[in-house]
Order: structure tokens, then C-alpha cells, then sequence
């Protein structure tokens, strides 16, 4: 479904992804783990078109995304949940969830949408008229979940979820995530917590200092010393 | 009722027709400035063409009013759209201030380019409109149309604003402008778009304006930073405490001009919006942080 | 060398009236330097992020309360400048301490001090009784017109010394204001104002300090104006195309560098003498359209100003944008 190619990119003279080659497949949730500054963020940015790559090629079911305007490819079914939630502070939940429902195709949909939404979170019914900015760290993440969903994407990119949030939310989250997979959605998830992520993502990449450094099933990453050494350098 | 009384209602009520005029001035400018924070120094001088271009196409060229009211509005808008593509665009990285200082550039260009071309007389669209009279009281029929277009405006921007998609893209591209990618918007449009329906009501103001007052290239000077007091008074963003804000500075303009000079007006209006800033700097209709 | 340079160029500009005495080149010359001396005193505020639209007001109370003071009440300029002085930096005090109290900045902060600018020129014509209002106000000639008492003179070059003197005060202030400890308070409170606080700058204080400063030397800018030209209106010295004006001549000129404002006076008014001179009344409004467009053209692609860029500082950020603290050459 989505396909990475010897992606570069990085920020004017530094740069932050070499030759990155990835895949996610249908039906499939993929995992990237790897410490602090590994270049995640960055590679769910270029993914999303918020960075163009300096080389490489991305292709979302056979879509060209480096030809394709940024703003439109959350029309080619990605929708990308950023670091650090991003949402609105000012306008209200239920603003933010109908700006997520800003692309054409996805407005006709928009009471079903947002009916899934709710179902989803309840808690966010109860707060669609609080603003998004005096929600708890929890409450946002959600709402920034929901906002992506709006789109009715085929893939989710989660950059981050846990980022911020006390252990018990982190484990609310990553519950979400399964129930959101088993809905039939695909799932791209950057992490840190590597724990988390394993237990409901297929599959895994490991990413240190810009390159993939071990791929494969999250059984076999987590039995795997790489990790630890990834992150630990031991 | 005395004569006394007579004069205090007839300051009030044109003090409220006042309003509608400044709340129809700050509807443009609450738009750019208050809801997608770029600062448009030059938002009088814009009102300004286009009373000349009222004045020109009615007086000059006997272009029915109507039409030319519409070729206002639309120029204008043109023109506010000009304006963010050849200043505002390349400036949205910097400081604010530079906007500021771009945008205030122009507003001497277009002061100068107004006197050049068109002299520093003042000039009059010529058009007389009834004033009405109440018991008494003289209304001006022109400020009493300013006032329903205020209104008016008001609504549809409002409506605009909270029913559309793209004026929910409009209200959000000052809080998170890089984000807004990822939802599917094209930043540049709304922009753009905000501009042209800033410029729009910028000349919309025009033709109204054209209707009380003269216009000559300096006439921007006299309600530009009111326009601004107003906005920043009333909460940037806050139509309807914009709307509030216009009467209250209308009534303190026109009960000081009652009782004292004219410029005593303005004093006490400067005054209060200084104290409210110490006061309520969110605005008037803000509830107390 | 460098030292000896500005030596050299002072002894020169001290002697220049002494070897060439036309009145009009002199006139400009004391025109360029009064305004020099205002550009330079607001930039005082400026180049710290406190961006004032104001300062027309306080320009105003400078010329005003002098040529009242001397008008109605007797006084000499020795007393009465001192007064406009106190008279400014009262008023800045007033405004300006609720102002950072409350943490008023930015956008705020410039519109409450045009506001100010505003009330200060409403006031003056409001009271043309006493003021003359938007006719304008003479300070009464004393004895013939060249008096050390009543601080007016007829010979130019007497005016072109003390013009030069002030202005050169004026860069000695900006030269000790920017060796102090203020200089890095205030850039570390433009940078991140709750970190200086945190880091124990009084952040209040400090604000107040500048600004008080700054309005009383604009002040003495505008009372120098009256003596000088002997006729105050409101627009000429106050209101916000003053204030305006004061803005954009220190960001053409280079904001951060002392010499910055006055060579934005010296474009502003040159430029403004030439298209009179060259097109006589048609010239009306040219000045300022070439001005304008000059504005916006510097802003977009010269934002450090003409002397900024030449002297190519390490400032990387348009002005008046919270500025790094760091130590430039001078």
C-alpha cells in the first residue's frame, strides 16, 4: 500500500533520513521504533508532504506522493496524526473534528464520520463544545485520533502517541489503536515506547540516526538484542 | 421633553447610527487582523480608493449607483488580494512588526498616489440623502443604512465563519498554520480568500462612507486608528465585541462632542480604550482571566 | 584608526559652519540633525522589540509645553525644557508602567501608544485657545531674536553647533546604553521575557527605564524644533504620521546601529528637498510615494535597513524581531 524508497530528507544542510526503504502492506500495522532524534518525525513529515524528500520516491497505492501537492494527500487516503497532537487550541472539539473533515470527498460523509468519531470516544461527545486547547494531554490525543479519522483514511499515521501522557492513558491509547486495526484500518506508528507498540502493530523497523538498522515481525524485534542496543548503546 | 433632553437623545441615537459605521469599518479589518493576524496598516487607505472609485464612477462618469457600488466592492477585494500576494505573502515567516512596517509603506504610497493623481481637494459624491426627522431630532438617513449594512455584514460573516468549511479553515490557519496540510487545505487560498472578503468589506465600508463624508487622499487618518482601537477593543476575532465596542467608542465620541469640542470626544474615547487594555486587554466581552 | 576616524569626521562637522556659510545647505543641515536626534531617541526603544507608535505625542509635549510655558507663564526655555522633559517622562511613566505590569506587548503595546500619540494631538487642538490649535503656535520673539535667555537665535551657525551638540549627546547616550547591563536585560526580555524573569531581571524596571528615556529625549527633540523654527503645529510635530514617520526612517536607516537613524534622516529629508526642489509644487505628494514604495521594498528584501546591511551584522532576523543577544562590532 504505501512504499518508501531510498527516501533522503532532512532540514537544509542536515540532514535526518538516509536512504530509508520501507513498506506497509494492506491490512497491516506497521510499527518504527528507535530512540530520541532518530529521525521518526521526520519520517512521518515526509510521508505526509509537510517535508519534500530530497531523493527517493514515496507511492501511496501506486500514487506518485512526491508528484502530488502536499494538501492534497490526505486526499490520497493518508491522514497523519503529528507529534505533539496539534490541535486547534481555540475552536471547540467538534471544530476540530469538522476540519478534519475538510476534504472534499470526505464532507458528504461528515455526520457518519463523526457519528464513528463519538462512538469511538465517547468522552469527546460530552466535550464537543469545550475548547480543544483546556483538555487534558489525554482527552486532546484522542481528539487529535479522532480528527485524523474524519478523513475516513486508509492509512493513519500516529506520530507520537504516547508523548506526554501518564502510563495509564498511554495504555487507553494503544487499546484504541487496536480496536481503530480492527476496524480494517491500516496504521503507521512512530514510538519510543517500545513495549507499547509491539503488542499491536505486525510489524517493526528499527531506525537509529537517520537509517533503518532491523526490520522485521514484533515477536522477533522484541525476543531481538538490537533494540536494546539501539537504545541503549550497550 | 426640554430642549436640553432633546439634543442628549439625538447625540445618543446618532451616536448608535455612529457605531454602525465603525462596526461596518471593523468588520474588514477584525477579519484579517483579528481572525488570520496579519496587519493591514494600510485597511483606511483601501477604504479610501475605493470612495474615490465611488466618486468617479458615479459623479464623474454617471455609473448608476447601484453598479457602481458593486465595482467598488469588487475592486477593493482585487485589491486586497494584491496587496497579500505583493506584501503579506513574503512576510508571513517574519515578525508581525514587518507586516506593520510593509503594510504602513503602503499606506504613504497610497496617500501619496492618491495626491498625485487626484489633488487634495475634497470631494463630494453629491448625492444627498433625506435626513430624517423625529420629533425633533435630525437622523441621517445615510448613517442609518451604514448601520443595517454593519448589521448585515456581520451576519453573513459570522455565519461564514462558523457554518462553512472554509471559514473554519479561516479560523484556524492563525493558530496552526503548518498543520493545516494535513487536512486537506490549501493555506495559500485561504489566504488569498480572506483578503479579497477583507477587501470586500473594505469597500463595502467605502460605498457608505462615500455617502456622509467627503474624500480626499488624507480622509484614511481620521478613522484608521480608530478602526484599529476598535478592533483590538471589541477582541481580535470578536464580531459581535467589535460591534459592541464601535457604539461604545460612538457614544463617547459623540457625548463628548455634546457637552465639549469634538476632539474632547476623541480624548475620552483614546482614554477609555487605554484603561480597558489595563483593565481587559482580551477585549470588552472577554471573561476575566 | 578607527578611533581617529570619528575624531577626525567630528573636528570636521564642528568646523563646517565656520568655512561654509550658506544659509540654506546650514538649514538643512539643522533639520537632518534635530530629526536624527528624535529617529535616535525612539530607536532607543525600538531596537529592544518595544516597537512605540507614540512617540509623536511625546515629541509634541516637548515643543508645546516649551513655547507655553514660555508664551503664557514667562519662563525661560532653561526652565521650560526641563519641564517639557519632566512633562514626558510623566506621561510615559503613566502609560507605560500599566503597560508592562500587565504584560502588554506587541500589537497592544503599539496601538495603546498611538492611542497616547492620538490624545496628545486631540488635546492640543482642543484647546486652541491657548494653543492655537491646527493654525499652529509661535513662541513670542524676544529682544531683536537672538537671546542666550529666552534660547532663541537668528544665526544659523549658533543653531547648527548647538543642533550638532545635542545630536552627538544623542549617539553618546545610545553608545552608553548599549555597554550597559540594560542593553542585555532588555534583549534577554525581548528574547523570552518569563526567562528573564526567572533569571532575575526586573523586567518592569528595566522596560521603564528605557522608555523613560526615551520619551524625554524625544521630548527635548521637539523642543529644539520649536526654538528653532519659531512655529509648532500639531501635525508637524505630533500625531501618528510623526510617529509613523519615526518608525520607518530608523528601519530604513538600520535599527540596530547607532548611526542608523540619522542616516534615515538624512535619506528621509534629503529625498524630501530634492523632489521639491526638482518639482517644485507638483512635487506634493512624490516624496512620500517614493518613500512608500522604498518602505516596502526594504522590509521584504533589506530588513537589517541601508547601514545594517553594509555593515553586515549578525543579526539574520528581519528588525524589531526579538533580537540574539550578542556582541556586535560596532
Amino acid at each position: 500500500m504505501l512504499e518508501l524508497r531510498s527516501v533522503r530528507a532532512g532540514y537544509g544542510s542536515f540532514q535526518a533520513l538516509f536512504d530509508i526503504s520501507l513498506e506497509v502492506r494492506h491490512g497491516e500495522a506497521v510499527g518504527v521504533i528507535g530512540p530520541n532524534g532518530a529521525g521518526k518525525t521526520t519520517l512521518m513529515r515526509v510521508i505526509s508532504g509537510l517535508i519534500r524528500p530530497a531523493s527517493g520516491s514515496i507511492a501511496m497505492e501506486g500514487t506518485d506522493l512526491l508528484a502530488t501537492p502536499a494538501h492534497h494527500i490526505v486526499g490520497a487516503g493518508i491522514a497523519h496524526v503529528p507529534e505533539g497532537r496539534r490541535l486547534f487550541p481555540r475552536m471547540t472539539v467538534e471544530d476540530n473534528l469538522k476540519m478534519g473533515g475538510f476534504l472534499p470527498t470526505a464532507r458528504p460523509k461528515y455526520r457518519e464520520r463523526l457519528d464513528f468519531v463519538f462512538e469511538l470516544f465517547p468522552r469527546l461527545r460530552e466535550r464537543r463544545r469545550q475548547l480543544a486547547g483546556t483538555m487534558s494531554g489525554g482527552e486532546q490525543q484522542m481528539c487529535a485520533i479522532g480528527r485524523a479519522l474524519m478523513s475516513d483514511p486508509k492509512l493513519l499515521l500516529l506520530d507520537e502517541p504516547s508523548a506526554g501522557l501518564a502510563p495509564v492513558i498511554v495504555e487507553q491509547v494503544f487499546d484504541l489503536v487496536k480496536r481503530i486495526r480492527a476496524g480494517g484500518l491500516n496504521v503507521l506508528i512512530v514510538e519510543q515506547n517500545v513495549q507499547q507498540v509491539l503488542r499491536v502493530v505486525d510489524r517493526a523497523y528499527l531506525i537509529k540516526a537517520g537509517s533503518i538498522r532491523a526490520s522485521g515481525t514484533a515477536a522477533e524485534l522484541l525476543a531481538s538484542e538490537t533494540i536494546r542496543e539501539a537504545y541503549l548503546g550497550v | 421633553m426640554g430642549i436640553f433632553d432633546i439634543f442628549l437623545l439625538e447625540a445618543v441615537i446618532n451616536g448608535v447610527l455612529l457605531g454602525g459605521v465603525l462596526a461596518l469599518l471593523s468588520l474588514g479589518l477584525n477579519l484579517v487582523f483579528g481572525v488570520i493576524d496579519v496587519v493591514w496598516v494600510c485597511y483606511a487607505e483601501l477604504i479610501m480608493l475605493g470612495m474615490y472609485g465611488m466618486y468617479f464612477l458615479y459623479t464623474v462618469y454617471h455609473v448608476p449607483i447601484g453598479l457602481a457600488a458593486v465595482i467598488c466592492i469588487v475592486g477593493v477585494a482585487i485589491l486586497g488580494v494584491i496587496l497579500h500576494v505583493v506584501v503579506i505573502a513574503p512576510l508571513l515567516g517574519a515578525a508581525p512588526i514587518n507586516q506593520f512596517l510593509a503594510t504602513g509603506g503602503v499606506l504613504f504610497f497610497l496617500q501619496s498616489a492618491a495626491t498625485v493623481l487626484f489633488g487634495i481637494e475634497f470631494r463630494n459624491l453629491g448625492l444627498r440623502l433625506p435626513v430624517l426627522k423625529l420629533s425633533g431630532m435630525f437622523i441621517s438617513y445615510s448613517r442609518l443604512l451604514a448601520f443595517a449594512a454593519a448589521l448585515i455584514g456581520m451576519v453573513l460573516v459570522y455565519l461564514l465563519l462558523t457554518r462553512t468549511y472554509t471559514g473554519a479553515a479561516i479560523r484556524a490557519i492563525a493558530q496552526d498554520r503548518q498543520i493545516m496540510t494535513l487536512m486537506g487545505v490549501d493555506s495559500r487560498r485561504i489566504y488569498l480568500i480572506t483578503s479579497a472578503l477583507g477587501g470586500g468589506l473594505a469597500g463595502l465600508a467605502a460605498c457608505l462612507l462615500v455617502l456622509q463624508y467627503d474624500v480626499h487622499p488624507f480622509v484614511g487618518l481620521s478613522f484608521g486608528p480608530i478602526t484599529f482601537l476598535i478592533c483590538v477593543l471589541g477582541g481580535l476575532g470578536n464580531f459581535v465585541g467589535g460591534f459592541v465596542a464601535s457604539f461604545v467608542f460612538a457614544e463617547l465620541i459623540s457625548l463628548g462632542g455634546l457637552y465639549l469640542d469634538l476632539e474632547w470626544g476623541y480624548v475620552f474615547a483614546f482614554v477609555f480604550f487605554i484603561v480597558m487594555m489595563f483593565v481587559r486587554p482580551e477585549g470588552l466581552l472577554a471573561p476575566r482571566s | 584608526m578607527k578611533r581617529y576616524l570619528g575624531w577626525i569626521a567630528g573636528a570636521a562637522l564642528v568646523a563646517l559652519p565656520f568655512v561654509y556659510h550658506a544659509p540654506y545647505p546650514l538649514h538643512i543641515l539643522i533639520v537632518i540633525l534635530i530629526w536624527s536626534f528624535a529617529y535616535t531617541s525612539w530607536s532607543m526603544m525600538g531596537r529592544f522589540g518595544l516597537v512605540s507608535l507614540g512617540h509623536g505625542g511625546f515629541m509634541g509635549i516637548g515643543a508645546y509645553v516649551t513655547a507655553l510655558g514660555w508664551n503664557h507663564l514667562g519662563l525661560t526655555p532653561w526652565i521650560g525644557i526641563p519641564l517639557a522633559l519632566l512633562a514626558g517622562g510623566v506621561l510615559a511613566v503613566l502609560v507605560a508602567y500599566p503597560c508592562f505590569r500587565f504584560r502588554i506587548t506587541g500589537h497592544y503595546f503599539a496601538l495603546v501608544t498611538l492611542a497616547l500619540s492620538g490624545i496628545v494631538l486631540q488635546v492640543i487642538t482642543a484647546t486652541r485657545d491657548h494653543t492655537g490649535g491646527s493654525l499652529g503656535y509661535t513662541p513670542i520673539r524676544y529682544q531683536g531674536g537672538s537671546s542666550l535667555y529666552a534660547l532663541q537665535f537668528t544665526g544659523k551657525t549658533t543653531w547648527y553647533l548647538i543642533a550638532l551638540g545635542v545630536w552627538a549627546a544623542g549617539l553618546f547616550i545610545w553608545y552608553r546604553v548599549d555597554r550597559s547591563m540594560i542593553r542585555y536585560a532588555l534583549e534577554a526580555i525581548s528574547e523570552d521575557e518569563d526567562g528573564a524573569a526567572a533569571a532575575g531581571v526586573h523586567v518592569t524596571a528595566e522596560k521603564l527605564k528605557i522608555t523613560v528615556l526615551s520619551a524625554m529625549m524625544t521630548a527635548l527633540s521637539g523642543a529644539l524644533y520649536c526654538q528653532y523654527q519659531m512655529f509648532i503645529s500639531p501635525d508637524t510635530v505630533s500625531g501618528i504620521s510623526i510617529s509613523l514617520q519615526m518608525v520607518f526612517a530608523v528601519v530604513v536607516g538600520g535599527i540596530y546601529v547607532a548611526l542608523g537613524p540619522t542616516v534615515g534622516a538624512v535619506i528621509t529629508i534629503l529625498l524630501a528637498e530634492v523632489l521639491r526642489i526638482s518639482f517644485g509644487t507638483r512635487a506634493v505628494g512624490w516624496d512620500n510615494l517614493v518613500y512608500g514604495v522604498l518602505l516596502v521594498l526594504f522590509i521584504v528584501f533589506l530588513p537589517k535597513g541601508i547601514l545594517g546591511s553594509l555593515l553586515g551584522l549578525r543579526h539574520h532576523r528581519a528588525p524589531t524581531a526579538p533580537p540574539r543577544a550578542q556582541t556586535e562590532a560596532a
